[in-house]
């Protein structure tokens, strides 16, 4: 190994500590994990079992990425994963924005998708096709069918749409039939929210007077 | 290995069976060997627009029951040598035949034909369910009118989940209401529905007169919905044909009546 080291093997008293880079590729920290076990560090594999701590810096992994993790480790026999500890910010799950589901395609006549969360939709919304979801409703595309955003009775959802044609909005239990005076020439984005109770249509850019979200920038 | 073709549209009265009359001759017409197959059991129909109804002697559900042998059953054309049809059962129904078996048939005509052309009844139940089993890719026709596009899109919907890949032909165009803004135009249509456009074919009055007499229209070289579907038949084959021009062609006399105002 002549390139740099990114795991760093440390003996403590409870057993041994992996500190792993947390800058380089993941799929490099495996590669040299497993040399390191396989090959460099053969001494650590004899003997009686040993408690380890991973620390991964701040590296965010997935569930599926820890797994590989603790399958290299374990291949060992004798090593034993005791902890696998991240300083990463853990995402929180709730806050809207994340639960995103991202759909590519286009939702036809008679078909219908349903998501727990916030959909976004790269594609056109067909009429007879119907969007529904417990949060918002973002359409890259044409929206020309059904739409119902907070379906379980959030009322502080909006539907947003490249092109708003719809057949029929809801959100929570609102519903709303596009008067025929929306139907306008000009192709903005807009988005549909619920104001008191009655349901009203704005340009995209009007969305930030709704959410109190100011963008930080760092100077 | 042929290729099978489904034209099928979900809502009735677009056209179906006279594009499939009219494309399986036009393919004809360009020296393919070609089998029509009408999966529109108890409603068929496609023997009557090729004029073949008293030459009929077995049909498809008797080749799935195993009554008569599929060459048996086959209605050679009266104008083609290369042109064949396998008829619908009049007394029967949908539910009589099963999509395993329409694609057993499908595929031992695809040994013979290089083009099978399967016309689909209206509806996305059973009926459309036994066209579509057998076919490699499908044609969508559909008229300017929002309820055709609607179950269009439907299908094509159904479609892409059985990995069929379609194409489309707008029937029935009228210049005139397309022009006054009364007709969803091409493009519309073409927006929402997303899939390539195989062609489009003008509302001709001949078609209906072809269509009693027995004769498909594709026959008849002065009718511009001939053209259009010998245009669709030959970009079926690969040929790179222009889109028609949605307006006739005003002829010497005609343009000078216009020019005095009184055309």
């Amino acid at each position: 190994m002549t390139e740099k080291q990114h795991i760093t093997i440390k003996g403590v008293k409870e057993g041994l500590v992996f500190l792993l880079d947390d800058a380089c590729d993941f799929s490099v920290l495996l590669e040299e994990l497993q040399y390191k076990l396989e090959k460099s560090h053969q001494q650590l594999l004899t003997g009686p079992i040993v408690h380890v701590q991973v620390k991964l810096g701040s590296r965010h992994l997935s569930e599926e990425e820890l797994e590989q993790l603790r399958t290299i480790i374990r291949a060992q026999g004798n090593l034993l994963v005791q902890s696998i500890e991240s300083e990463a910010p853990a995402i929180p799950e709730d806050e809207p924005g994340n639960n995103i589901k991202l759909l590519t395609g286009i939702v036809r006549s008679g078909q219908t998708v349903e998501h727990e969360g916030n959909l976004l939709l790269m594609g056109d919304l067909n009429p007879g096709g119907s969007l529904l979801c417990t949060g918002d409703i973002y359409v890259l595309g044409a929206l020309r069918g059904l739409a119902h955003a907070g379906k379980d009775g959030r009322t502080d959802v909006v539907i947003a749409a490249s092109l708003l044609r719809p057949t029929q909005l809801r959100i929570a239990d609102v519903i709303s039939r596009p008067p025929d005076e929306w139907i306008t020439g000009d192709a903005s984005m807009e988005f549909a929210y619920l104001n008191e109770g009655v349901m009203k249509i704005d340009k995209m850019t009007q969305l930030n007077r709704l959410r109190k979200q100011p963008i930080l920038f760092k100077a | 290995m042929g290729e099978a073709i489904v034209v099928t549209s979900g809502k009735g009265g677009v056209g179906k069976t006279t594009t499939s009359a009219n494309l399986g001759t036009a393919l004809a017409l360009l020296g393919k060997k070609v089998c029509m197959v009408d999966t529109d059991i108890g409603l068929r129909n496609l023997d009557v627009v090729m004029g073949l109804e008293n030459r009929i002697i077995y049909d498809l559900i008797d080749v799935a029951e195993g009554r008569c042998r599929l060459n048996q059953a086959l209605v050679k054309d009266k104008r083609f040598d290369e042109l064949y049809m396998l008829p619908a059962a009049q007394t029967k129904d949908k539910q009589d035949v099963s999509p395993e078996q329409v694609r057993d048939i499908i595929l031992e005509l695809k040994k013979e034909f290089e083009y099978v052309v399967i016309d689909c009844p209206a509806g996305i139940e059973q009926g459309f369910r036994n066209a579509v089993a057998g076919a490699d890719r499908a044609i969508i026709v559909t008229t300017p009118e929002n309820a055709a596009v609607r179950d269009a899109d439907r299908v094509i919907g159904l479609l892409e989940q059985a990995s069929v890949p379609a194409r489309l032909i707008i029937n029935r165009i009228r210049a005139s209401m397309v022009k006054s803004g009364e007709m969803l135009d091409i493009d519309e249509i073409c927006q929402v529905l997303a899939i390539d456009l195989l062609g489009i074919v003008p509302d001709d009055e001949k078609v209906i007169k072809a269509a009693n007499s027995g004769e498909p229209t594709v026959m008849d070289p002065t009718s511009r919905a001939a053209i259009a579907y010998r245009n669709i038949a030959r970009r079926m084959l690969g040929d790179m044909v222009p889109l028609m021009p949605l307006e006739e062609k005003s002829g010497v006399l005609k343009r000078f009546r216009k020019f005095l105002g009184i055309g």
